[in-house]
């Protein structure tokens, strides 16, 4: 009788939960919904967490004698677990977000890679199928967990180079092989406890070894600025791992939570990837970030720079502004005080908008979340394709922060590394100001034409002294008027 | 009445195939501005992962399976508490012109007024 109430109970706090996961992110296509979509998936997790409580009344007859101290791990496991985790996401700095989402992301992997051990240990699964199942769903989760590990370690900066030696990917290929061949060796084994040649619990730690391994191999080589693709890659991970787990347990909301998520992830790669003008395959077999040799003559003219003041000055008696903002800026700290100085445009009616290229910041949409935090609202922050035609008719472009995305090379020098990449068509502006720590170059190391062209003219200094020059030059300016 | 539910072969890749559908075409429509957000709260998504731990978890029979359990419970709780608390925080950032009080640009009628709900 309990066992069918139970049954019945956790069957429908289950699917309403894969109903509120999948409207809440359909919530999320607008930022006016967006913040109840994360509520209302948030309902559905704490109903299907709550409800799972109810497997006491069908567990393994076996595991009866357990129960009570199995019910104990479970709450503290949760209480420390969820409570770590939320106090951290809390006060994380919103900078700090890509390596929070790495280090989230493993965490889900490696529960997925420990759901299948359990099983596997166990002996708990039934055929070749359900074997074959948990065992994928063990590689990917592992890797998953440590090579997000080894993303968040990059990002937060722990690990500073890309670790690259002669014959890695052979290496990399290898371990992978063999970790795939122990897999095949403990499927044929079957739940026979001989196992080939050592026990199968042993060949079952040296697969999950074998994939924590390949995890880390894989990520090592990967350069800092790719991190981004390679934790919606391990999202993805993620999400696959838990939807085979989701099977193997007979569970349709982690089957369909995790496809959903896989989908996603790679969807977001996809994205990405193309916005970088790289292929997937390109962003994880090749070396990138090895400095491109620029080509001198290519580029006339010369830099021109103009004092911070003027430029701030230039901009309040401008019609139209628009804003290419980017990691720089958040490097920084400057958001906050370029807010201050757009409203102090915005009360001398002119009109100031935000582009943002797809990559500025460390992960898609970094950028923006690092503008709302600053106050700026959301309808004034506008997408590559929706703001591209504007620049020819705004009378100043200020760059701020950012490099690559803005350099015009990427249309017409077909020799440039980032040609083909979308760029903001900042150039095409009346008036281009740039505002950078010094005369350098970009993470590519590629000469950008834009800061060479007659339009163009430079402020150097860092972004945040730079603002303040601006905003007292404005503010001078409203003060002898009113005198 | 039997309420046990019993996913195998095809009936489970249909599951698989939908979700998969479902999760792309949802995704697709998510703006480009939200990117971020949207990445942490998928991946809030896959913490239900903690569900599947606790299954496990209560079913566990060996110290080494309990240990292994509590391992589940302890990431998959931490995936989905983490996961909520960063996306819900930056979601709670984005606001719109109209929604400060103190300026008002009664003139910016390019954007549509949404029923603004604040809970």
């Amino acid at each position: 009788m309990f066992t069918q109430a139970s049954q019945l109970i956790i069957g429908a706090a289950d699917l309403g939960a894969a109903f509120l996961f999948l409207f809440g992110l359909k919530r999320m296509s607008s930022p006016a919904t967006a913040a109840s979509g994360i509520r209302m998936a948030g309902l559905g997790m704490v109903a299907a967490v709550a409800a799972s409580f109810l497997y006491v009344f069908s567990v393994d007859p076996a595991a009866r004698p357990h129960l009570a101290v199995n019910i104990g791990l479970a709450l503290v496991a949760l209480g420390v677990g969820g409570a770590g985790a939320w106090f951290v996401g809390r006060k994380v700095a919103m900078t700090a977000m890509p390596q929070m989402v790495a280090i989230y992301n493993g965490m889900g992997g490696g529960a997925a890679g420990a759901i299948a051990a359990v099983e596997l240990f166990g002996a708990r699964t039934h055929g070749a199928t359900q074997l074959v199942v948990t065992l994928l769903g063990a590689l990917i989760g592992a890797v998953s967990l440590s090579g997000s590990l080894i993303a968040w370690a990059k990002l937060d900066g722990v690990i500073k180079n890309p670790l690259r030696v002669k014959g890695q990917q052979f290496a990399n290929a290898a371990v992978m092989l063999a970790t795939v061949a122990v897999g095949a060796l403990i499927v044929s084994a079957g739940h026979a406890p001989g196992g080939l040649l050592l026990a199968t619990p042993t060949w079952i730690w040296i697969f999950f070894a074998g994939a924590l391994v390949f995890g880390v191999l894989m990520t090592l080589p990967i350069g800092g600025a790719d991190m981004p693709v390679v934790i919606s890659i391990y999202n993805a991970f993620t999400g696959l791992a838990v939807g085979l787990e989701g099977f193997v347990l007979q569970n349709p909301a982690l089957m369909i939570a995790g496809m959903v998520v896989g989908a996603a992830g790679l969807l977001l790669t996809v994205l990405m990837a193309r916005a970088m003008n790289r292929s997937i395959a390109n962003v994880l077999f090749t070396n990138f970030g090895t400095p491109a040799k620029a080509k001198p003559g290519a580029i006339q003219g010369t830099e021109r720079s103009v004092e911070a003041s003027d430029a701030g000055i230039a901009m309040r008696y401008a019609t139209s502004v628009i804003i290419v903002p980017g990691y720089g800026l958040a490097a920084a700290h400057a958001q906050q005080k370029l807010y201050e100085f757009v409203k102090l445009l915005q009360a001398a009616k002119v009109s100031v908008k935000f582009a943002i290229h797809p990559v500025a910041g460390r992960m898609p949409g970094q950028m923006d979340v690092l503008l709302a935090e600053a106050g700026v609202p959301y309808d004034m922050i506008f997408q590559l394709d929706d703001i591209n035609d504007d620049f020819a008719a705004a009378d100043v472009a200020l760059v701020i922060g950012a490099n690559d995305v803005v350099n015009p090379a990427a249309r017409t020098d077909k020799s440039s590394p980032i040609f083909g990449m979308p760029i903001l068509n900042a150039d095409k502006a009346k008036q281009v100001y740039v505002v950078k720590r010094g005369q350098g170059k970009g993470y590519s190391g590629i000469v950008n034409a834009l800061f060479y062209s007659p339009n163009c003219e430079m402020v150097y200094g860092d972004a945040q002294a730079v603002l303040v020059k601006m905003i007292e030059a404005v503010r001078g300016l409203g003060l002898a008027a009113a005198a | 009445m039997d309420l046990s539910i019993a996913m195998t072969g095809f009936v489970a890749l249909y599951v698989f195939m939908l979700a998969a559908f479902a999760g792309w075409v949802i995704i697709g429509n998510v703006p480009a501005i939200l990117h971020t957000p949207l990445m942490s709260g998928s991946n809030f998504v896959h913490g239900i992962v903690v569900v599947g731990g606790l299954f496990a978890l209560l079913n566990a029979t060996t110290h080494l399976e309990q240990a292994i359990g509590f391992f589940a419970v302890l990431l998959g709780a931490g995936n989905a508490a983490g996961g909520y608390a960063v996306t819900d925080r930056m979601l709670a950032m984005f606001k719109t012109s109209d929604a400060s009080p103190r300026r008002k640009h009664a003139s910016h009628g390019r954007h549509r007024a949404h029923g603004h709900k604040k809970s």
